[in-house]
Formats: C-alpha cells, sequence, structure tokens
C-alpha cells in the first residue's frame, strides 16, 4: 500500500475512483490534458479485475479477466502502453473435446479452420467463409461507434442532432441486404443465426461460445448475436476478432496505464477504500474515505457500477427519484464464476493429437448448443450448472513468466453461476461443490489433470464482488441487452458518463460501450469531461478507419 | 393466347384469402378464390365437433380484426355481430382466489389485490397501450423498403419516427429503452401479484417460441395490443356463431363483390412465363389463367413449391428456407354435457378467457421444456366456453370448449404419437385441477398438435402466424427481406397471407396491404387496360 501522499488541504482537479482499466485509462487522458489527477483504490493494488495476482509462490494469476482483445488500439498508442510494458501475445486457436471422443480444432488462421471444420461438415466449411464474412462486415460496422459518446435521441441539441445524423448516415451507407442482416444481429439469438450457416452441433457450438460469455442470457435468448459482436469487434495488432494474453498476465495491462498516469504526473493512491462522494450545493467536491479523511476535488469520475456509484456512495435524496429508479432496475446479473489453477505440469488430453498446438489456446468441454441452453436453464433456477460451460485457458503455454519452469497457471471461466444460490447467499460449502463440477468436468477429458492441481482458486460472484466490488460479479458491470446499450446505457438521459450531479462522472463498463477490457467507456468519459472544463483533449486520436 | 377469364386468382381460402378476393372484386377485379379443402375459413373455422356441437377449430377470439377490413367490406352488413364484447380475462389460482381482468387488457382488477399493485399496474398497463398505440398505423401499412425505395417509403419511416417522438421525451426514452425487452423483466420492474404477472407474460407468449424471460417478448406483446376488437383497443370478442361467422361475413362480401369461390380446388402450382405469372395449375391438372396471382398461403410454400426454386435467386430462396416457422400451440377442443364446472366462477366468469398458469416462472418452465422437443408437464391454458356466450354453438345445457395449450413444440424427441397422447393427458389433467369432474362430462373432443395443424391446413410447423412473430421476421423484414411489399420476384405475383406483414391473427391486415400494393401496381400498368 502506497503512503498516503502529504496532500492535506490540497484541492484535486479531478478524483477518479476506481483503479480498474476504465478508471486508470480515463485518468491518464485527463492527466495528459494538464489536470492534477488522483486515482483512489480500495485495494492494494491496481487493475480492479485486470490484475495479476501471486496467490501461490512462483505462479502469477490472471484471476479475473484472462484474455484480451478488445482493448482499444487507438488507447493503446495514444497511451504508449507498449513502452510502458504491455505486450500482446495472440494465440492461435483452441479447441472443443467432444463428449464422443472427438474434437474440433480452432484456428486464427481462416483457412486452417475452415479446413478443420470441413473434418466435420464440407457444407458448414463452406458456410463458414459467407459466416465470417458476415460477422466481419457487422463489426466494421459497429467500431467507429465504441469511441463516441451515445446521442439523446429526445434531445434537439446540435450535438446530439449531428451524432444521430453520422448513425444514420453511417447505417445508409449499407446496402439494403446489409441493412437488414444489421436489424437481425442486433435482435436474433446467436442459436438461430448459426442455424442459418450451420448444420453441425459441435460447430454451432463453437461459434456460440462469444454469444452468450458474461452474459446472463442463453444461446437460444434473443440478443445473443449482438453479444457475439461485442467479442468479436477487437482485435491484436489490426487481426479484428483476434484473441491474446498480455505478457505477465491481464496486470501488465493495468500496470502499463499505471506507469503512464505516473509518467504524465499523475498520482495513485491505493488502499483507499471512498465510503462517499462529498456533495456540496449540488456538486461534488472530492470523496470521503472509509474512517472520514476528507479528499476534495474538483470534479469525480467513478469506474464503479452505477449501483455502487449511486446507491452506496449517495444518499438517495441526493439524486432525482426517477433517476434512482432506473439504476435500481439496471440489470447487473452475476452469471459466471472464474477457477484458477497452478498446475505442476502440462495434464493429458488423450483424445487430441500428441503435438496438435490446442494446449495453448482457449479449451472447452461444451460440443452442443442444447447443452449449453442447459446449463443456462440451471442458472436460471438459481444454481450453478451442473454441466457448466468452460472457457479454460493455460496462458504459461505461451507466457512462461507467469509460473516456475514447466509448471503451468490454468484459468478456467465457468458459466453460469447464480450470484445466489436458490436464493440465498453462497455457502462456502456451495463453493466448493461448485469448484468440483469444474474439476470434474475437466478430469473427465484429462485423467492426470486432479493429480497435477498444487493450488486452487475458487470464485463464485461472491468471490469476484468482495475482491473487485463488481455487483454480483458481472464482469461486464451490467447485461449488454439492448435496453442498456448506446443511449440506453446506463439510464437513457445520461449516457453521455454525465451523472445528475454536477462534476460527477461515469466511466465504468456500466456504460457505452460496456465491458470487457476496452477502455473505452474511461476515454470517451474522459473526452466529456474535457468538453465541459473546455480543455483541448491532447493525445487523444479518434476511432482508427477500419479498412 | 386466349385472354384469360379471370383478372385476378387468390390462392387458399382462409379468412386473408377471401379479403383478398373481396377487396378486389370490389376494385371491379373478376376474381377466382381457390381453397383446397371442402369449405372456405382455414384456421379461422368453426366446425362440428359432434352432433349438435359447434366449436372454432384453430383460432378461438377476436382480437385483431382490422377496422379497414370491417368498413371497406361493410361485414355487419354480411352478417357480422358479436356475441360478446370486451371479454374478462381470468387468472385461475389453484388456491381458489382467481383474479379477473376486466374489461380491454385489464382496465379493472377484480379480486383481492393489493391497492399498491392495482395502481403499478394501471400505470403500466397505461404505458403499454400508449407504446403499442404507436405501432398501430402501421399494421395498415406496405412495410416500406429499407433502401432504395420511393417518398412513400421515406414517409413511412419518418412518420414511425415522428409517432415516437410525439411520445414526448420521457416517454420515448421509455418506448427505446423497453422496445426489445422480455416482458418478464417489464414485470419485475412493475408488479408483483403472480396471477397478474402470469397473465400478462402468457399474452405476450402466446404463440410464439418465447418465454417470458426471452428478449423481444415484450414486442410480440405490442402487436397483441396493438390490435382491437369492435373498436376497443387490445380488447377481446367473441363473435355469434364463433370466428366462423367471420369467415361466413367475408365470403358473403366476397360474393357480393362477384367473386367466384371454388372449393375442393388444391392448386398444385403457379404458371410462370417469362417471369411472369400466368395463372395456376390444380392438382387436377385443370389449368386456370390470369395475369395476378394473389396467394395467401405461407410465403415458403408459395414461392418454394407452388412456383419453384428455379425461378428465384439463391439468395431469396435461402432466406426463404432460414423463415424460422415452428408452431407452440396445441389446441383441445371439447364438446361438455354439461357446464363446465370451474370452481367459483359465474356465467360472467365463463363468459371470458380463462388462463391456467399459476406464475410466470411457471410459463417459463413450461417453454424450457419445448427448447428441447419436450411438451411441457404443466401447460400453460388459454379457455373458453363459445357456448357460454353464444348458446346455439351447442345443445340446450350443453357446452363447447376451446383450449389453447403451450408449449407443443411442432417436433418432439423422440417423434412419437405417444407423445401426442401424452400431451392430451397432461391438458386434460391440468384442467381436472381446475373443474374437477370436467373428464366425465366430455362427448366428444378434438386434438391438434402443431403437427396436426400443418397436416390440415398445409400450415409449415403448425405456426399461427405463418412464421415466428420475431423482430427478424417482423415489418419490413417479413416474410423476408425482397417480399416485404407483397410483391414478388415473379411480375404478377403476389403475397397476401398471414406470413406477410403484420402477421397472423384473424386480422385480414395482409390482405389490406396486398390489395392496394395490387391494385396500386395496375394503376402504374394502365389500371384496367388488362381487362
Amino acid at each position: 500500500m502506497t503512503p498516503p501522499p502529504s496532500t492535506a488541504g490540497k484541492v484535486w482537479d479531478a478524483i477518479v475512483v476506481g483503479a480498474g482499466h476504465n478508471g486508470l485509462v480515463n485518468a491518464c487522458y485527463l492527466a495528459r490534458a494538464g489536470l492534477d489527477v488522483l486515482v483512489v483504490e480500495r485495494n492494494d493494488w491496481v487493475g480492479g479485475a485486470a490484475t495479476s495476482r501471486s496467490l501461490y509462490p512462483g505462479f502469477l494469476y490472471s484471476n479475473c479477466s484472462y484474455v484480451c482483445s478488445l482493448l482499444r488500439p487507438e488507447i493503446m498508442r495514444d497511451l504508449e502502453l507498449p513502452k510502458h510494458g504491455l505486450q500482446v501475445v495472440p494465440y492461435e486457436g483452441g479447441v472443443i473435446l467432444k463428449q464422443d471422443g472427438g474434437y474440433l480444432g480452432t484456428f486464427r488462421d481462416h483457412d486452417a479452420h475452415r479446413r478443420e471444420i470441413g473434418r466435420h461438415s464440407l457444407r458448414d466449411a463452406e458456410a463458414y467463409d459467407r459466416y465470417s464474412a458476415e460477422v466481419i462486415r457487422q463489426c466494421r460496422f459497429i467500431r467507429p461507434f465504441l469511441l463516441r459518446t451515445p446521442p439523446d435521441p429526445t434531445s434537439l441539441k446540435p450535438r446530439d442532432v449531428q451524432e444521430l445524423l453520422y448513425l444514420g448516415r453511417k447505417f445508409y451507407d449499407l446496402t439494403e441486404t446489409e441493412m437488414a442482416d444489421t436489424v437481425r444481429f442486433w435482435t436474433m439469438s446467436i442459436a438461430e443465426f448459426l442455424d442459418e450457416f450451420f448444420e453441425t452441433d459441435v460447430v454451432k457450438a463453437g461459434f456460440c461460445i462469444s454469444g452468450i460469455i458474461g452474459t446472463a442470457l442463453g444461446p437460444l435468448s434473443p440478443g445473443t448475436a449482438y453479444v457475439l459482436l461485442h467479442h468479436y469487434m477487437g482485435d491484436v495488432d489490426g487481426a479484428i476478432g483476434a484473441w491474446g494474453f498480455a505478457r505477465g498476465g491481464m496486470g501488465a495491462i493495468s500496470e502499463s496505464l499505471a506507469s503512464s498516469f505516473r509518467a504524465s504526473g499523475g498520482t495513485v493512491r491505493t488502499g483507499a477504500s471512498v465510503d462517499k462522494v462529498l456533495v456540496e450545493n449540488g456538486r461534488a467536491a472530492g470523496v470521503v474515505l472509509d474512517g472520514g479523511e476528507e479528499i476534495r476535488g474538483r470534479l469525480v469520475v467513478s469506474n464503479l457500477d452505477v449501483k455502487r456509484t449511486f446507491l452506496k456512495l449517495l444518499e438517495e435524496p441526493q439524486l432525482p427519484a426517477d433517476f434512482v429508479r432506473k439504476v435500481k432496475n439496471f440489470k447487473i446479473r452475476g452469471s459466471s464464476g472464474k477457477v484458477n489453477i497452478a498446475l505442476d505440469s502440462l495434464p493429458d488430453f488423450p483424445a487430441l493429437p500428441p503435438s496438435a498446438p490446442f494446449l495453448r489456446g482457449d479449451m472447452h468441454f461444451t460440443d452442443s448448443v442444447e447443452r449449453m441452453e442447459g446449463a443456462y436453464d440451471d442458472w436460471k433456477a438459481g444454481r450453478w450448472s451442473a454441466d457448466p460451460f468452460l472457457d479454460m485457458m493455460i496462458p504459461t503455454t505461451i507466457d512462461p513468466t507467469m509460473a516456475p519452469p514447466g509448471k503451468h497457471f490454468m484459468s478456467c471461466f465457468v458459466q453460469y453461476c447464480p450470484p445466489k444460490v436458490e436464493g440465498h447467499d453462497w455457502t462456502d460449502a456451495e463453493r466448493d461443490g461448485f469448484a468440483k463440477t469444474v474439476v470434474d468436468q475437466i478430469a473427465e477429458y484429462s485423467p492426470n489433470f486432479r493429480d497435477l492441481i498444487l493450488h486452487m482458486e475458487v470464485r463464485t460472484p461472491r468471490e469476484i464482488e468482495r475482491e473487485t466490488g463488481l455487483t454480483e460479479g458481472n464482469i461486464f458491470q451490467g447485461e449488454l441487452t439492448f435496453d442498456q446499450l448506446l443511449f440506453n446505457r446506463p439510464v437513457p438521459g445520461y449516457a453521455q458518463y454525465r451523472a445528475p450531479i454536477g462534476g460527477l462522472y461515469m466511466c465504468g463498463s456500466a456504460t457505452h460501450p460496456g465491458g470487457g477490457v476496452m477502455g473505452a467507456p474511461g476515454r470517451n468519459a474522459a473526452a466529456e469531461v474535457l468538453r465541459d472544463l473546455k480543455k483541448p483533449a491532447k493525445d487523444m486520436s479518434d476511432a482508427y478507419p477500419v479498412l | 393466347m386466349p385472354t384469360p377469364s379471370f383478372d385476378a386468382i387468390v390462392v387458399g381460402g382462409g379468412h386473408n384469402g377471401l379479403a383478398a378476393a373481396a377487396l378486389l372484386g370490389q376494385a371491379g377485379r373478376r376474381v377466382l378464390l381457390l381453397e383446397a379443402s371442402d369449405t372456405v375459413g382455414g384456421a379461422a373455422r368453426t366446425v362440428a365437433l359432434a352432433p349438435g356441437f359447434r366449436v372454432p377449430e384453430i383460432a378461438h377470439l377476436a382480437n385483431r380484426l382490422h377496422p379497414d377490413i370491417v368498413r371497406k367490406l361493410d361485414l355487419e352488413r354480411h352478417g357480422l355481430a358479436f356475441a360478446a364484447t370486451n371479454l374478462s380475462t381470468t387468472s385461475l389460482s389453484a388456491e381458489g382466489r382467481p383474479l379477473t381482468l376486466a374489461g380491454a387488457f385489464g382496465e379493472r382488477l377484480e379480486g383481492d389485490i393489493a391497492d399498491s399493485e392495482r395502481a403499478a399496474w394501471a400505470a403500466l398497463r397505461g404505458k403499454l397501450l400508449r407504446f403499442a398505440g404507436v405501432l398501430a398505423p402501421f399494421l395498415a401499412q406496405v412495410p416500406p423498403r429499407l433502401k432504395n425505395g420511393g417518398v412513400a417509403d421515406m414517409m413511412t419511416l419518418g412518420k414511425l419516427g415522428l409517432g415516437i417522438r410525439r411520445l414526448g421525451r420521457d416517454d420515448m426514452r421509455e418506448f427505446l429503452r423497453m422496445v426489445l425487452m422480455n416482458i418478464a423483466d417489464v414485470l419485475d420492474e412493475e408488479v408483483g401479484d403472480d396471477r397478474l404477472r402470469a397473465a400478462v407474460a402468457f399474452d405476450a407468449v402466446l404463440g410464439t417460441s418465447l418465454g417470458p424471460r426471452s428478449p423481444n417478448s415484450l414486442m410480440t406483446l405490442f402487436y397483441r395490443l396493438a390490435g382491437q376488437a369492435n373498436g376497443v383497443q387490445a380488447a377481446t370478442a367473441q363473435p355469434r356463431g364463433g370466428m366462423g361467422a367471420i369467415v361466413a361475413a367475408l365470403s358473403a362480401a366476397a360474393k357480393a363483390a362477384g367473386v367466384t369461390i371454388r372449393t375442393d380446388a388444391a392448386v398444385a402450382s403457379i404458371l410462370v412465363e417469362d417471369d411472369r405469372a400466368a395463372g395456376v395449375v390444380l392438382a387436377s391438372g385443370e389449368e386456370i389463367r390470369a395475369p395476378v396471382v394473389a396467394s395467401a398461403m405461407n410465403p415458403a410454400v408459395t414461392l418454394l413449391s407452388l412456383v419453384g426454386a428455379r425461378h428465384l435467386d439463391t439468395g431469396l430462396v435461402r432466406r426463404l428456407s432460414h423463415v424460422r416457422s415452428k408452431g407452440t400451440v396445441a389446441k383441445l377442443n371439447l364438446a361438455l354435457d354439461g357446464p363446465p364446472p370451474f370452481a367459483g366462477l359465474g356465467p360472467e366468469g365463463l363468459a371470458g378467457r380463462l388462463l391456467t398458469a399459476p406464475s410466470l416462472q411457471a410459463i417459463e418452465t413450461a417453454f424450457d421444456a419445448a427448447k428441447y422437443g419436450r411438451f411441457s408437464d404443466q401447460p400453460a391454458l388459454e379457455i373458453t366456453v363459445p357456448s357460454a356466450t353464444d348458446p346455439a354453438l351447442a345443445p340446450a345445457g350443453q357446452h363447447v370448449v376451446s383450449i389453447n395449450a403451450i408449449y407443443a413444440p411442432f417436433r418432439l424427441k423422440p417423434d412419437s404419437e405417444a407423445g401426442r397422447d401424452g400431451f392430451e393427458a397432461r391438458i386434460l389433467a391440468v384442467l381436472e385441477r381446475h373443474a374437477p369432474g370436467i373428464g366425465n362430462r366430455i362427448v366428444g373432443k378434438d386434438f391438434l398438435t402443431p403437427a396436426d395443424i400443418e397436416r390440415r391446413h398445409r400450415i409449415p410447423g403448425g405456426h399461427w402466424h405463418h412464421g415466428e412473430l420475431s423482430i427478424d421476421q417482423m415489418f419490413m423484414l417479413r416474410p423476408v427481406l425482397g417480399l416485404a411489399q407483397y410483391a414478388t420476384p415473379v411480375a404478377g405475383l403476389y403475397l397476401c397471407g398471414a406470413g406477410s406483414h403484420p402477421g397472423g391473427g384473424v386480422s385480414g391486415a395482409p390482405a389490406l396491404n396486398a390489395v392496394s400494393r395490387i391494385l396500386a401496381d395496375g394503376k402504374a400498368a394502365g389500371g384496367k387496360s388488362r381487362r
């Protein structure tokens, strides 16, 4: 924990609450614009849900978020993150292990993946060309909006009208078929969408994955096609849809942000938990820490989700009643858990060819849409999935810096996992039961897996919320359904990063364009802050054109 | 080539086919209507169930017959009358505490329910009706082209935008937030009473492949609330003589407009010459020629079976073959030798709709089974007793009961007749729980799963709407992009059935819009010069 800098009585230009990646991105841009910025973080480390923690001797755990793709390249370059130590290594693919002993490999290389699909169905292999062309087209359409503040469609302010027109023009630039496909993409379920291309269950299951990760929806729920897009619209070094590992774990992203922030004169104070936002005659005037210490600032930016920001750091009477009601209705649904494992060596997967590259990517054991949907049904009933969906990674196969030589770190993202078990809070026994379900599923495909476990960190939504403060442990700070996207996120009328209280801003994933280690909300919020201060945004580039 | 003796042939004698034929006849066209079965009416027929008993075969309530159809075809003069209007909906409860939503869409709540709930419901109901009202005008609109459209298309889109703006700032924000939501979340935000939540959720999902928690399930409720019966928005009514009375009035109007109606005349194919529709060929081999063919049959059946893929481009064929059209509603019609013994229900209760869903969650659970090709163990039922409002439908003192049951997947896993009987048994079990002894009064019955509906009415998947009512298959995307304006790539061939915008339900709206398109094209081509 860094000692509190001797700044008694000091008034900061801006105080950022929470050192998650969005808070840090926001702070970086504000500092570069010449503001005197303080970031206060409750934990003794920075990063929020993008951290690398040493929870077992010699091992680094990416114990929340675990892969990287969405972090906007504009931000990486604006903030010189590579110079501050960030290195993203793309991985080449992964595998889905089938119950019948077979498998479907996934490859970043289009033709390789096409050939692999062809092993299961030639028809699907052909459809894959059509499918990826359509998905990429949708990504290109959506990416320019990520770094723009959503317009208020009810407002007639020139800027809002102008932004609406921009949206409309972008849409109108599409052909009629593309327009139709776009509407379909935003409203269909990923399963229905895939049915129009593919016939093989395991192939569909493979593409469904990105449609459900992080949401409280099943593959048959309308709206999940968009969620797929949300996971595809990122890139690694310009390769749209590619995913990679941050060398040194996801914490490397936060560390490079913090380093970039300090380099431009910013101050980070960890181990400082904010109890209240200080409001004086209708304006945010700073924060009060647990224990009563007061820190004053001309404006406050909150990286926390909206329920925490407005229902915990503020008093209801300080806010418009209708706003409070909408914040209470904001849908933040814990739907996933995480099991982080230190392994003595690489586990065997007999079903896979010995030299296969699959262990260097994302591994899955759910080989049908039906099993995925079934896992969701358990969640609806308030239970963790008996046959869960796993997104399993062994980053140390690509980044050996995270474990001692020969040993490995394994990250298992698990869906579905409810915020409460049949209505009551998680007990430790239930947490262990959840872990057992996960280990058992992996052990079905890897006989020696159990014996290799040196240490295991099990995180249900309860543990995730406890450490990161994410309400219900929801990784996106709120569901990615249309009622909570664009100008609806987080609350209609308040989608432009400003809270109903003067001088108070939101920069977390609960704002447009939403969750994932993207940084866009933090960057967009900074743009709005600087606009209000009539300060030119320094080093803030617009969205790069998509080729 | 001999001049055809007809200006237009309408394929399919369901309510939309009849309406289209009548409207074309009124416009001075010489029209031939062809129906495959021995009677017209399609899914809106009233059929004999047992000697002296008559029952609506499938559609059993009037809640969206379009006012323009009633007016233009003067259906009252042709015998349309209502035995009862503003039917109430009673959410039966196992604990014997039924809640009645009286008037259109629960104008009044009758039963023991907290005042806070009444207030919350009044507010929510008002909001939903306002929002549905914004969409209502588009039921009778030819959907605009998304692009490369004319001024008219632009104006339609403009009108939609304006309609939403007119809601005022706060409502507009709510509308744009809620429009794609699921009905469960909407209710979670506002009301808590299980019976009320179940009743509203039921109306949202009935006839769709959605559960209450499936996003977009509010839109299907909007579709329902945009309709009207006897001039009252979102109301339901019981025609005198059952739904068949609407069919009878429509065919009377058609005959009055000079339409020739031929039953037992199944169309085997549609004649295409130089990419133009030239007429039809009947199953008998008989060839009938006409420059205009309007099909009230399912769009996929019309174009892929009757026309044939060789006349269409592959993109369109692919889109058509991907239209989702799997029914989820089974129909059970019963003839009883006495009144249905529903506990604690007076005659006015029997006159309305009865719902058996104990809670929203129960409907969701029922839906979960259908996702995997299983029928629901505890189906949710919509029960009507047509003979309670129209005694003529059954012998004195006896009754007919008409039941919609969800969820009944089109394809059961494993596909078996046993499954079919099993589901019928489940329905009767639920019925018995709410009306003890009803089983012993059954003197006649007819049970239709979606598969049976497909067989009997040539509706693919046995789907009420000839294609799922989901946003990706609505408005300008209904039935698929490129066919939403009722015309097809085959000049002179038009779609006028429920598979087209706005969709199913006994409305006549698709026919209304299709005919306006047909007549517009006629004018463009020199109007009556064709004759």
